[in-house]
């Protein structure tokens, strides 16, 4: 059996930053929000970028403490990432977020609008990869 | 003056985000695939993320119901809309797709572009050209 405690631990790390994030900036920690919010200069701007920096250095801080880096395998080739990357861009701004910001911060608040989005894009990304077992 | 604060407050919390990700394996795509192969050999891992996450989330969020406003700002910036629409149902699907295909959701693949790897940064790059993309058809629509 696998050990799942190293998933349950960082998932309350993840939890932690987003009910900092609330608590200290009153921000929902979205993070396909806080990217897209880069393009339009606005006043949060500063901290948007400083949380997506921190985001960038959190594998390196855990490689430094942990001795190795996190295990990374991907499947995918660059076309299909490619494609797979503007769907992603594409439509976590159309559905207004992705898995943290409606999944972490919206289930949180107890949010229908996010429970059903989170339940229609686990389902079909959970279809998408059924239907690509079926390809040869 | 409580600028600098939140800049610091926000660097904070994303060196904690991107610590958990890194731990809970979510940056290995792979592994999040095998969550949403239910059909094949199911990894529940990221329901272990997901669980740990609202775990402390879900209290975090119900502390900050009962206070007036958070420590470095004027207010709660809670989101506004309630609308279950079609936008967010197309929307999610599209997402679906996309993280089924790749296994890359937009943190963990930010978070994998400090490793280097050509991949994620393809997987980035075409990410922000989806979310280029749509701010030009929501553009076209309002005008």
């Amino acid at each position: 059996m696998t050990p799942y405690w190293p998933s349950l631990a960082g998932g309350a790390l993840i939890g932690l930053s987003a009910a900092l994030l609330m608590l200290l900036n009153g921000r929902v920690a979205g993070i396909s929000g806080l990217v897209a919010g880069l393009g339009r200069l606005g006043g949060r701007w500063a901290a948007d970028l400083a949380f997506l920096i921190g985001l960038l250095l959190g594998a390196p801080l855990f490689a430094w403490l942990a001795g190795r880096w996190p295990e990374m395998r991907i499947e995918a080739g660059l076309p299909v990432l490619a494609v797979a990357g503007l769907l992603v861009g594409f439509g976590t701004r159309l559905g207004s977020g992705c898995t943290s910001g409606h999944g972490v911060c919206g289930l949180a608040r107890l949010s229908p609008r996010s429970l059903v989005a989170v339940l229609v894009f686990m389902g079909t990304a959970m279809l998408t990869v059924a239907a690509g077992r079926l390809l040869p | 003056m409580t600028g600098p604060l939140r800049v610091a407050a926000a660097l904070a919390c994303g060196l904690l985000f991107g610590l958990g990700l890194s731990l809970s394996g979510m940056l290995d795509p792979a592994r999040v695939r095998g969550f949403l192969d239910v059909t094949g050999a199911w990894d529940p891992s990221l329901a272990f993320v997901l669980a740990g996450a609202l775990a402390v989330s879900s209290l975090g969020y119900a502390l900050a119901r009962r206070l007036v406003r958070p420590a470095l700002d004027g207010r709660f910036h809670w989101p506004s809309r309630t609308r279950i629409d079609a936008p967010l149902i197309l929307g999610a699907v599209l997402f679906g797709i996309g993280w089924g295909l790749s296994g890359f959701c937009p943190g963990p693949a930010i978070a994998a572009l400090s490793t280097g790897a050509v991949p994620a940064l393809v997987f980035v790059a075409a990410m922000l050209a989806g979310m280029a993309g749509h701010r030009l058809v929501a553009a076209g629509r309002d005008r």
